[in-house]
Formats: structure tokens, C-alpha cells, sequence
């Protein structure tokens, strides 16, 4: 088990035949992911890397019985693409692309929520490395080979800090239930809180990995939300220390506007609900081990 | 994106926002011709920079005549101005705005941003105007009307209404200030802005409600659909540094530290600069250079980072996903290789084929120190750094 993909889940591709979305869809496909086809409005009824391509979602799940997509669609339309997958019977969606406007997003969150809470597709992203269940299925854009299968759930912001936590995990023999990006976006699909709540009902993740940074008040819920419903350990490290208040560190979403938003506040935040705080982003693996220990 | 007080107004006045009669100048000169332009016996003379408490700062002069007027652009022109938001390095005065005076009643605030945690617009609005809103949330946080936007239908009448009231405005000045609050509003959704902020909002002696001070700011993620915006752009108050960066596709925040980082992605990038606090030493910089990491981009992050006087020791730290860590490695001898470079170097690299990219750091001939994790990353930066001060 694991959490939101397994090697089952069809997946299809949206921005399937650009650069980027080629050369990913063929990543996944080289690591197991079951990529069912892709959609290209204007070049449906082809073929590309041997899948299907389709003009619309619909087309493609009624085609395919697609479940879950991967967006690669260029910012300008990439909205307009998750909430075609919304409405198109998608289950789970990965937003790849970097670079949506902030009113799109809030635009496509509340487009979400017309259908019912079981019927809503799960959105992660955008501007995110993806998802991947070790040896699995992989739905983003993250080296495969970094992470080992095992028992310990990743979600993190950023990418990169996110494959250093997975490396570090990997050198001393710790494997990775699922690891989810939930992306550096000030608005986004999927808060910490969701997905600490996927994985305390995953039986096959023991503890959680959370990497969050300044910015943004999703760090503080998820803590509460530990406090209150958790019963698995949950480790947090959050990066910009040295970040000054009021500049944008690269993501859209990494800037402290209001109070509660710097690190240490939110360190000092995930301490008071009982959250074990990785000191230092060297120490994922140490803490990790004392945590299972 | 920000923009100046005078665009914001120019902006906010065609949704229907009452600002005081006023013009652009350049030199004295202009200052003069605009007072008497406006006419009146009282103006406001405003430092054009991007940056808020201007007032605190010595940027904004009240004047009783022509001369006054002609005194005060000459002093503010050319001058640089630092305010608790620009850094000490502040920023310099272009543009001055040229504003007739009004007599100031009450002072209200009025805001409207993107609120993360509702995923919503928030329209918030405070009776106690004047200060900055987290002074105001501070002193008098009762004072704070905050109302959530439903975005399929966006706000309505009656929520502007129930602010106006809330605020204790006359009833002569209900309608008024609705149109003001729909109208903020409206360029809030209609022009992708970020932040929209009027403050103070005046109601003056005489009873009218004016923009006072007014500020944009815009996503710049939605730039590509609003070149009239994109045009508003005044590159004298940005970074030069990091406009450079910018233009070359890389994120570059300057700080006051000494070690130069050259990293990708940005949650590495804030990850390692706290490592480098850790070890004891400071960062001049925070660089993204993408999760690409090429050749080409590493080439001119090195160009950027050693323009900077303050370095005295570069950290580069690559965790190579896609991208293999030889490919890199060629990127970073290559950059090395074709410029003069004065101080430490220490380089950490990560993820896949790391041991062929070392092998081709060490086969450079280059003095370049090699580290494995993080933490050795940024004590061998810190050592180096220290060494080389004694």
C-alpha cells in the first residue's frame, strides 16, 4: 500500500506531446507507471511514445478508464487543463507546471468544489516535483532512483529539498512509503494536512516526513491537525532561516507577508503541537532513525 | 510586481476611486508647473519609490507656496531614501508626485489581498487608518473588518456596504465609499494584483472620501495577459542584481552575508543557507538556479555571484535529478575555467552519476574543495571563508 498511486493506476498524460511532457512521460514509463495515453487537443486519434493521444480528458478516460492525470501544460492554460480533468472524471491529479497565476488557482479551487466531497478530484501542485510510491509508480518529474520502497511518507514544498531528504533517508537503509510535493505555489491543490491525513489512514506508512519553508500558514494547520488527529510520528523541517521578511525566495509562495509565516515562528509553531523538529536540513536521517528507534 | 503611489492612483481612479487632483514631475521645475497647475494654496510633494512609511523617511513635504515646492523636489531628486522596507542601501528618488492637500478629518485603511489559508480575496478595512495594518493589528485589532470573497460571483454591493457601516461612515458618504470599495476590488480581480492598499483612506473636512496613499502589487506569474502592466515596471527601484538575474531565467535574492550560493531549487537553495548560518558563517545570496541545473545556467550564476564585492567564499550545491552530476560537474569546470576566480570554492554534489562528476572536479586541476553532505558542505564553506579572512 502507499498513498494517492500505486503501479495499477492508469495515468494519462496532459501536455502529453511537448518537449517536457515527452520527455517525463517517458521517465514515468521506463519506472513502471501504467501511462495509458495523453491528451493534446488538435492531435488526438495519433500516437506518441506508443499511448494514445486524445483531443479531450473525457475522451481519453471514456477510451482508457483513466484515473489519475499528470499536468505539463504551459502556464497560460495549465488552469484551464486541471479543471478539464476535474469535470473529465480524473480521480487524482498531479500539476506539474510552475508559473500558474495565483487568481487561476483560486479559480480552479473553487470550480473543485462543485462536485461532492467524494466525487472531488484530488489535485497536488502545482509547481511541484510530483508524487512517487518507490518502486510503484512514479507521476512527476523526480529521479526514481533516489528513493528506496519502504515504510516512511515524504511531503514537502520544494523539490530538491525533498530528494536531499529521500537521499538521506536512502543512505542509511530507510525506504519511502509515497513521497507527494505538494508544491511552492501560494495557493495549491493539496495542503500538508491533507496528505498527513492520507498517510495516518495508510497502514503501510509508520512515520511522516514533513519539509515545509517560510511563507504561507499551511505548516501551523498541519501541526495543529498532527496535535489533534494524529497518532503516527511526524517529523518537520522548515527551510528559510536565514530568509529576510518580504522578499520572494523563488517560489511564488515563499515569502513571510504576515505573522506566523518566518521559519522560526513556525519551528517554534510544530514544537508547541508536539511535531519533532529536524534541526537542520542535514539531519533528516538522524532524526528519522531516533524517531523509529 | 510593484508600482508607484501615482500609477496605483491612476489605475484605482478609473474603477471609480476619488483621489486628490495632482501630476508627475521630474525636476523642480515641473514641480513648480504642476502646483500651479492643481492651484490651491496647499501640496503635498511625494518621493516616487517602491516602498511604504515614505513619511518616516523625510519623502513627503507639505508646502504653502511655489517655492516651497521648488525647495523640496530639489532636495528629494536624486536623493536616496531608506525606509525600514528597503534595506539600508534604500532607494533612489526619479519621479516626484505633485498632490493638492486636503484637511484631514478621519483616517481609514483599507486593504485587499490574497488570503492563502481561505483560499479566497480578502477585503479587510479598519476605522484606526494611517499606520501600517500590522501596527494596527497590534493596537487596535477590534478595529479590523475582514470580508472573504465568494470567487464565482465576487463581491458584492451589500459587503461594501456592510464595511462602510462597520467603519462608521455617514450616511452621506455610504454610496461613496461602496463605489470605492467595488472599485478597489474590481482592479484587484480585473488587473491579477496581489495586494491592493489605500491608506489612509480620508474623509475630509468637507466631507469627500480620497485616496490618500495608495499601492499595487501584481503576480507576476500573470504578467504574460497584462503587458499595460508590465509596462508600469520601473527597473531604478529593483536590484540591479537581481534584475540581471532575473532577465537570465535565475532567482537571486542579495543578502549582506559572505558566502556566495549557487544552488537548485529554491527549497535547497533556503535549506543550504540555513545550513551555512549553522556552521557560523552568513550568505550573500540566495540563488536558484532551476531544477535543470545546465552547463550554461551554472556559467552565469558564477558570473553573478562573483560580481558581488561582499563574497569572499562560493558554495555551490547541485542535487542532480534528471540532470546527471557529470553534466554539472563539465558546467561548473567549464564556468571556473573561463573566469578569474579569487576566492574558495566548495562544491557538493547530489543525486545521480555523483561519483563521475566528482571524478571530473578532481581531474580539473582546479582548486576546488569537494564535499559530500550538506553538513560538510558548509562547514568546509565556513572554514575556507574563515581562513581566508586571517
Amino acid at each position: 500500500m502507499a498513498i494517492l498511486i500505486d503501479e495499477k493506476i492508469p495515468v494519462i498524460v496532459q501536455g502529453f506531446t511537448g518537449q517536457i511532457g515527452t520527455f517525463h512521460a517517458q521517465e514515468m514509463i521506463d519506472y513502471g507507471t501504467n501511462i495509458v495515453g495523453g491528451v493534446t487537443p488538435g492531435k488526438g486519434g495519433g500516437t506518441h511514445l506508443g499511448k494514445p493521444i486524445f483531443n479531450t480528458v473525457k475522451q481519453a478516460v471514456n477510451a482508457t478508464g483513466a484515473s489519475a492525470s499528470i499536468v505539463f501544460v504551459p502556464p497560460p492554460f495549465a488552469a484551464d487543463g486541471i479543471m478539464e480533468a476535474a469535470d473529465g472524471g480524473i480521480s487524482y491529479c498531479v500539476a506539474i507546471t510552475d508559473g500558474i497565476p495565483a487568481h487561476d488557482m483560486i479559480r480552479v479551487k473553487r470550480y473543485m468544489r462543485r462536485y461532492r466531497a467524494e466525487n472531488r478530484m484530488c489535485l497536488t501542485g502545482p509547481n511541484c516535483a510530483g508524487t512517487i510510491s518507490p518502486g510503484k509508480a512514479m507521476l512527476g518529474i523526480m529521479p526514481g532512483h533516489i528513493y528506496t520502497p519502504g515504510r516512511v511518507g515524504i511531503v514537502s514544498r520544494s523539490g530538491t529539498l525533498g530528494y536531499e531528504a529521500a537521499a538521506q533517508l536512502k543512505a542509511i537503509g530507510i525506504g519511502v512509503s509515497t513521497s507527494v510535493g505538494i508544491g511552492g505555489d501560494p495557493i495549491n491543490g493539496s495542503s500538508f494536512k491533507d496528505i498527513l491525513e492520507l498517510f495516518e489512514h495508510d497502514p503501510d506508512t509508520v512515520a511522516v516526513v514533513m519539509i515545509g519553508e517560510i511563507g504561507g500558514p499551511q505548516e501551523a494547520e498541519a501541526a495543529q491537525f498532527f496535535k489533534e488527529n494524529m497518532s503516527k510520528p511526524v517529523l518537520g523541517y522548515i527551510a528559510g532561516l536565514t530568509a529576510p521578511k518580504g522578499r520572494r525566495m523563488g517560489h511564488a509562495g515563499a515569502i513571510i507577508s504576515a505573522f506566523g509565516e518566518s521559519a522560526a515562528e513556525k519551528v517554534e509553531i510544530l514544537q508547541e503541537c508536539g511535531v519533532t523538529v529536524v534541526p537542520t536540513p542535514s539531519d533528516f536521517g538522524e532524526t528519522i532513525t531516533k524517531v523509529l528507534a | 510586481m510593484d508600482i508607484h503611489e501615482y500609477q496605483a492612483k491612476e489605475l484605482l481612479r478609473d474603477y471609480g476611486v476619488t483621489v486628490p487632483p495632482g501630476g508627475l514631475a521630474y525636476s523642480p521645475e515641473q514641480a513648480q508647473y504642476r502646483a500651479v497647475e492643481i492651484g490651491g494654496d496647499k501640496w503635498v510633494v511625494k518621493a516616487q519609490i517602491h516602498s511604504g512609511a515614505r513619511g518616516k523617511a523625510g519623502g513627503i513635504k507639505v508646502c504653502s507656496n511655489e517655492h516651497e515646492v521648488v525647495e523640496a523636489a530639489t532636495e528629494l531628486l536624486g536623493k536616496r531614501l531608506v525606509t525600514h522596507q528597503t534595506g539600508a542601501q534604500g532607494k533612489i528618488v526619479n519621479r516626484l508626485y505633485i498632490e493638492a492637500a486636503s484637511d484631514i478629518d478621519r483616517e481609514i485603511y483599507v486593504g485587499i489581498v490574497l488570503d492563502r489559508s481561505a483560499e479566497r480575496v480578502a477585503v479587510v478595512a479598519s476605522s484606526e487608518g494611517g499606520m501600517e495594518i500590522e501596527e494596527i493589528a497590534r493596537s487596535k485589532p477590534d478595529s479590523i473588518l475582514r470580508c472573504s470573497i465568494e470567487p464565482a460571483v465576487g463581491m458584492q454591493d451589500f459587503e461594501a456596504r456592510e464595511i462602510a457601516f462597520g467603519l462608521g461612515l455617514p450616511p452621506s458618504l455610504i454610496s461613496r465609499a461602496v463605489t470605492i470599495l467595488m472599485g478597489a476590488y474590481r482592479a484587484f480581480r480585473d488587473l491579477d494584483a496581489v495586494m491592493v492598499e489605500i491608506n489612509p483612506l480620508v474623509v475630509t473636512k468637507d466631507g469627500r472620501l480620497l485616496a490618500l496613499d495608495a499601492k499595487l502589487a501584481f503576480d507576476d506569474n500573470a504578467l504574460f495577459r497584462r503587458p499595460g502592466i508590465s509596462e508600469l515596471r520601473d527597473k531604478s527601484q529593483e536590484d540591479p542584481r537581481e534584475m540581471q538575474a532575473a532577465d537570465r531565467g535565475l532567482s537571486y535574492v542579495g543578502l549582506d552575508g559572505n558566502i556566495g550560493c549557487i544552488i537548485n531549487g529554491a527549497g535547497l537553495a533556503m535549506a543550504t543557507m540555513d545550513m551555512i548560518q549553522h556552521a557560523g558563517g552568513s550568505p550573500a545570496n540566495f540563488l536558484d538556479i532551476g531544477g535543470g541545473a545546465s552547463p550554461e545556467r551554472v556559467a552565469k550564476a558564477f558570473k553573478l555571484v562573483s560580481n558581488d564585492e561582499n563574497v569572499e567564499a562560493i558554495l555551490v550545491n547541485i542535487f542532480a535529478g534528471i540532470n546527471r552530476c557529470d553534466w554539472v560537474a563539465e558546467g561548473v569546470v567549464q564556468a571556473v575555467e573561463a573566469m578569474d576566480l579569487k576566492v574558495p570554492l566548495v562544491v557538493r554534489l547530489a543525486g545521480t552519476n555523483v561519483k563521475a562528476g566528482q571524478d571530473i572536479l578532481k581531474n580539473s586541476g582546479l582548486p576546488i574543495t569537494m564535499a559530500d553532505t550538506l553538513a560538510e558542505a558548509a562547514n568546509k564553506v565556513v572554514g575556507a571563508w574563515r581562513q581566508g579572512k586571517q
